[in-house]
């Protein structure tokens, strides 16, 4: 049982103490956009921010994350407007599959908070999110092109 | 909300794309190709593509020509258009569609797109695999869209009263253009509707210099935005009511069993409902499940820590002893003896005899798994003799087969939903988890889901075959390659489907070893006997992937024994501009096309050749450190070549800074996609060519997760990679996209890597093979 405030509401879920906060965001809130992809921490497919760092979510459980501000990539646009790295891959047409891409733009957001104008070095090191489509080339472009709008 | 246009970005395709009109003319010459490129003129100058045949008729249900199954116009003039095949990240829900509403004159803002459920009856063969969706559908689909244009023109001519010939389909509405009388395709639909179908030999289709859509680019994905903010649906996503969360314990042995378990340890961890068995089929199992045991939660959390608390003992049969050391061994040793003969020209052993110098290369390819970034999931809810799946399968129709006759239900009682595919690679065409949650389902009286873990993924996967590729070459006294003996030897597909399976299946030899194109006096190809100790599948490409590396990493070896340049070496292999005939070869798949609509053209193959070599810049100086390789392949009937450059530093870190692919692929629909399908398929070569390897011991898979089994991250990705696309000629027919950028990628990185540091590597992964 934890108190989980998501994207501005607060949610009880009914879960165990060390449920992995990535599925009591999927199967308990219903906030799919959040994705499974190794459950280890390495792919960064479960991507959300907790009070605005990026975290895998698989590796967070929910009394870790209970009392914080998470953030999904449901609730990254605000008032219907996109955030700009939404718009951005928008714009660039980034996603082959799509599945990798919700925790890739968590990731990338939580970037340009910390660091508005990243190099590509600091790209290589903050972006660490596997995408077995292969669509680094053009969410390269699109970081560049968000941070420069 | 499932369009999204975007006009005012090609994603610097146009940079990319415009080629030398010279230079493809005198390569295209008799093909009648009139200059000029998609984006500034059209291509195609002739009413319609000439007739070519496809395979298409010839797959299960074949093709279906119907508007009336794919296309429906509603009121207010919204037209939707099935898509019938899945989407796992190529762009075919965005493709096929918009070549409907290309011939039918809709207007693609005014068109959503609706996935089709599984009935290959109804809508064909929806077996999303093999690169073959834009290649058997551009046709139909224009059919399709012709189809329902002259049933909306004969409508409006009747609300009219002028002949059909005086109206004509323009943007969404019929005009009449004498009186200039027009009307929206929304108000015409119901007439249309009770329009007969007109025959297919009838149909007029659009002249192509018409085209708003096709081959144009511009136009994104369906899901672009839906998969950006979230909402798109995969497998995984899917809720329903009282839905039970399920995980299976599976044999870590293929061919395993169950032969015991306890599951008091996870019942007590909270949330787990149920522990139970599943069923399992005797090896080899095809695409049914492999048994365990599962465990059944109230959320998937759950069922993962309760299933490590399960207590099995397995039975690991025949495989238990499966080990890819000694297991390569035997390869090689097979591959050094004489075995089946499957393509044969002069006489080999004598050229080889006969030559001034020979060169041997044995070329290793491990397993692979294909870890798409969403593994297999599947929902069921089986109620008496019904079912209802939902699931990101390739083959929606033939997992409605699957699972009825499971289930032991008529197929029409299945309904299978199909949703996006997190990946696919070849991995989803198999139903296995569709029929695992379906049994659970109705043992259960409940819906379920089954997820697999990645560990699940990478042990209990369809893996790629491993292989051993040996090449010798003959060489005369002038350099000249005289002859040519490769004997391939791996476990073939075919073994997941039938016991004491030693061969590999002529769709698997047809991929790179019979089909070789070079112009050589003596040619022998062999497949000495391997038997499968692990479940092998389609992996995307294929056998074309160990095959392209061999060859291509052959035709840099013979250029280094020359002394040659690589890209002369495999123009003169290439040899003349011809259509090869391959008379010896008894059983010629072709991809399951008719060779007169595709045959191997070496013009072609020359072309990408020299297309990559100018655009890539073949022989420009690089820094020390860096080296230039180049390779080419045809696979799914496309022809590709890729100029791969790498910096390899004094530790043996190796880096690509520029990767140049040229493609032909024919007459194509989407040239956005193309460019994405060719940026990823460098991603995935390069993650195989480094760090790609699935190894068993005492039966089981070494690896399981992204840990152990790493993928390519950004950091290592190609700086950049270039497309050009060959322009087709006006009667060039479709060809494969989604596998054939792939094949080329490792051989052209690993020639590179020669002619950067002079370490020629035959094995894959790299590892760490640059390193010391």
């Amino acid at each position: 049982m934890a108190n989980l405030t998501i994207n501005g509401k607060t949610i009880n879920v009914d879960v165990e103490d060390d449920t992995p906060l990535l599925w009591a965001i999927r199967e308990n809130v219903g906030l799919t956009g959040t994705k499974y992809g190794c459950g280890i921490a390495q792919c960064g497919a479960c991507t959300v921010h907790v009070d605005g760092v990026a975290m895998r979510s698989c590796g967070v459980t929910v009394s870790e994350a209970a009392g914080k501000q998470i953030t999904t990539i449901e609730g990254l646009a605000s008032n219907g407007a996109l955030h700009k790295v939404q718009q951005a891959w928008v714009a660039n047409d980034v996603p082959q599959c799509g599945y990798c891409q919700s925790g890739m733009i968590m990731a990338v957001a939580a970037l340009l908070k910390e660091k508005p104008k990243p190099t590509d070095q600091d790209i290589d090191e903050a972006i660490t999110n596997i995408c077995r489509c292969g669509t680094f080339q053009q969410v390269r472009e699109a970081i560049h092109a968000a941070a420069s709008a | 909300m499932n369009i999204h246009t975007n006009p005012k970005k090609l994603r610097g395709f146009e940079r990319y794309v415009k080629v030398d009109n010279v230079s493809r003319r005198s390569i295209l010459k008799g093909l009648g190709l009139a200059g000029g490129f998609v984006l500034a003129a059209p291509v195609m100058s002739r009413p319609a593509l000439a007739a070519y045949q496809t395979g298409a008729d010839k797959m299960p249900h074949g093709t279906v020509v119907d508007p009336r199954v794919f296309v429906a116009i509603a009121p207010d003039g919204i037209v939707t258009i099935v898509a019938h095949r899945a989407e796992m990240g190529t762009g075919v829900r965005t493709s096929l569609p918009m070549i409907v509403a290309e011939e039918m004159e809709a207007d693609w803002s005014r068109v959503r797109v609706q996935q089709a459920h599984g009935d290959e009856v109804k809508f064909g063969n929806q077996d999303t695999d093999g690169s073959r969706s834009t290649r058997h559908y551009l046709m139909p689909m224009r059919q399709i869209g012709a189809s329902a244009r002259t049933m909306l023109e004969a409508a409006a001519a009747k609300r009219w009263g002028v002949p059909a010939t005086e109206v004509k389909a323009v943007n969404h509405e019929v005009v009449h253009g004498a009186s200039g009388r027009r009307i929206g395709f929304g108000d015409l639909a119901a007439d249309a509707a009770k329009e007969s179908v007109p025959s297919v030999e009838g149909l007029r289709l659009k002249d192509p210099k018409d085209f708003r859509y096709l081959g144009k680019g511009q136009i994104s994905m369906v899901d672009l935005r839906d998969i950006t903010v979230g909402t798109a649906r995969y497998g995984a996503d899917v809720r329903l009511p009282g839905l039970k969360y399920a995980v299976i314990a599976r044999p870590p042995v293929t061919g395993g069993k169950v032969v015991s378990f306890d599951g008091a340890e996870a019942m007590k961890v909270s949330g787990v409902e149920k522990v139970m068995e599943v069923k399992g089929w005797p090896w080899p199992s095809k695409f049914q499940p492999l048994g365990g045991v599962a465990v059944i939660a109230r959320n998937t959390g759950a069922a993962i820590k309760g299933r490590d608390a399960l207590k099995i003992v397995w039975d690991d049969g025949a495989n238990g002893k499966y080990d890819s050391v000694a297991y390569r061994a035997e390869l090689e040793e097979a591959a050094r003896k004489p075995g089946l003969v499957v393509r044969k020209e002069g006489d080999v052993e004598a050229a080889l005899k006969g030559a001034d110098k020979v060169i041997v290369g044995e070329y290793y390819l491990p397993h692979l798994a294909h870890v798409a970034m969403e593994p297999p999931v599947a929902v069921a809810d089986v109620r008496g003799d019904k079912a209802e799946i939902w699931a990101p399968v390739q083959s929606a129709g033939g997992t409605r087969e699957d699972v009825a006759k499971t289930l032991g239900i008529p197929q029409e009682n299945v309904t299978v939903n199909v949703t996006l595919l997190g990946g696919g690679f070849g991995r989803k065409s198999k139903c296995d988890f569709a029929i695992e949650a379906a049994l659970l389902s109705k043992e259960l009286g409940a819906p379920v889901k089954v997820q697999w873990t990645r560990e699940d993924d990478v042990r209990n996967g369809f893996l790629h075959t491993v292989s051993v590729e040996r090449i010798e070459a003959g060489l005369d006294k002038s350099g000249k390659v005289t002859a040519w003996r490769h004997r391939s030897v791996a476990p073939s597909i075919a073994s997941t489907f039938a016991a004491n399976t030693v061969h590999q299946a002529p769709f698997e030899l047809g991929m790179g070893l019979v089909d070789m194109p070079f112009e050589i006096a003596n040619v022998q190809c062999e497949n000495p006997e391997a038997a499968a100790h692990a479940r092998i599948g389609w992996f995307r490409s294929v056998s074309n992937i160990p095959r392209a590396f061999a060859v291509q990493s052959m035709v840099a070896e013979l250029a280094h024994a020359t002394k040659r340049d690589p890209k002369d070496m495999l123009l003169e292999l290439i040899g003349s501009p011809r259509i090869v005939k391959l008379d010896s070869v008894k059983d010629l798949w072709n991809y399951g096309e008719p060779y007169d609509s595709y045959p191997i053209d070496t013009a072609r193959l020359r072309k990408v050749v020299e297309l990559v070599a100018d655009k890539g810049g073949w022989g420009r100086s690089v820094a020390k450190g860096h080296g230039l390789g180049i390779a080419a392949h045809r696979s799914f009937v496309s022809y590709i070549a890729t100029i791969v450059e790498v910096a390899v530093d004094d530790k043996g870190k190796l880096t690509v800074p520029r990767v140049d692919t040229a493609i032909d692929c024919g007459t194509y629909v989407n040239p956005e996609r193309i460019q994405s399908q060719i940026e990823g398929a460098a991603i995935m070569g390069l993650s195989l060519a480094k760090h790609g390897a699935i190894t068993f011991k005492d039966g089981k898979v070494q690896q399981g997760n992204f840990d152990d089994f790493p993928l390519l991250r950004i950091d290592e990705s190609p700086a950049v990679t270039n497309v050009y696309i060959v322009p087709p000629g006006p009667d060039t027919p479709p060809s494969g996209v989604g596998e054939p950028g792939v094949p080329p990628f490792a051989p052209a990185l690993i020639n590179a890597i020669f002619a950067a540091t002079g370490k020629r590597i035959r094995a894959l992964p790299i590892g760490k093979q640059l390193e010391a």
